[in-house]
């Protein structure tokens, strides 16, 4: 990397934890709130 | 012909096409952040004044351009959520508020690492700097301002005006090269004459590009079907999407 290379590869892993954790937090977002949906239905059919 | 926006209104319909286009936003974008991440940092050639330093602008530029996408289509949802009261607008605006917050921090931290081997610094309070640091406390701002009423509705309106008015910072960003004396170089690939880059610098850019934005489309999917269903938990639809 011609002497860069303490720059450029640190860009590329931080792009890669950000797109990483991007995908993690929205799939976890969407479990979330599918288990909270079934959770309020479940209360709805008890009452 | 207004058909196909009044669907989009539809949580149930945006349910459905949000799950169907996800496994194709994440495909395409596979492909082409493996494409050119490959080819940025393998096949292309250095840059004569920058060396290997410029293979940076093969994240950087990207996580700028979204960021900036993220933002105006946040400011847009918000004023379709705010004048024509769909409910899906606002809820596209919550989802894209920490995609693109993210997107920002990425493209800050690998701007600051090329700044400073060119610049001879790591900040500078240069004006594209300082107005894309602006786009984070832009996003903080909307993503604080949502939750911070009791009624979410009040949230929601309060977020998209606050979304509307910070999308004058958007060009802001975009000219700020040429509008005042930067340290930051002017456009690359967005220039009315021709790119100021060979095609094999220029096409693992326009590919990584193009990822990001399906990356982009793939997370804002996943992550409206979540805000969806905290919306409408207790609408009759639920029932049968949560079982399937």
């Amino acid at each position: 990397m011609g002497g860069y290379a303490r720059f450029v590869w640190p860009c590329f892993g931080f792009a890669c934890t950000v797109l990483a954790w991007n995908l993690w937090s929205a799939r976890r977002f969407h479990a979330a709130a599918r288990q909270r949906a079934g959770r309020t239905l479940a209360m709805s059919d008890e009452n | 012909m207004w058909t196909w926006f009044y669907r989009l209104a539809s949580p149930p319909h945006v349910y459905r096409v949000a799950a169907t286009l996800i496994p194709w936003f994440l495909t395409a974008a596979a492909f082409a952040i493996g494409y050119g991440a490959i080819a940025g940092l393998v096949f292309a050639p250095p840059d004569y004044q920058q060396g290997d330093a410029f293979r940076i602008i093969y994240v950087h530029a990207p996580s700028g351009w979204i960021s900036m996408f993220a933002y105006s289509t946040m400011a847009v949802a918000g004023a379709i959520g705010l004048i024509w009261r769909i409910k899906m607008g606002h809820a596209v605006a919550a989802a894209v508020a920490p995609i693109g917050a993210s997107f920002t921090v990425l493209a800050l931290v690998t701007g600051s690492l090329w700044g400073r081997p060119m610049w001879g610094t790591y900040w500078a309070w240069d004006p594209r700097l300082t107005s894309e640091l602006i786009l984070l406390f832009l996003f903080a701002g909307v993503m604080s301002l949502r939750p911070a009423f009791e009624d979410s509705n009040r949230g929601d309106r309060a977020a998209a005006l606050l979304s509307i008015v910070g999308v004058v910072n958007v060009p802001i960003i975009h000219y700020s090269v040429l509008w005042w004396n930067s340290l930051h170089q002017g456009a690359t690939v967005a220039k009315l004459g021709k790119p100021s880059m060979p095609p094999s610098m220029l096409l693992p850019l326009l590919s990584m590009m193009l990822g990001f934005m399906c990356f982009f489309g793939a997370v804002l999917c996943m992550r409206l079907r979540g805000e969806v269903l905290n919306r409408e938990r207790q609408a009759t639809w639920v029932r049968e999407a949560i079982k399937s």
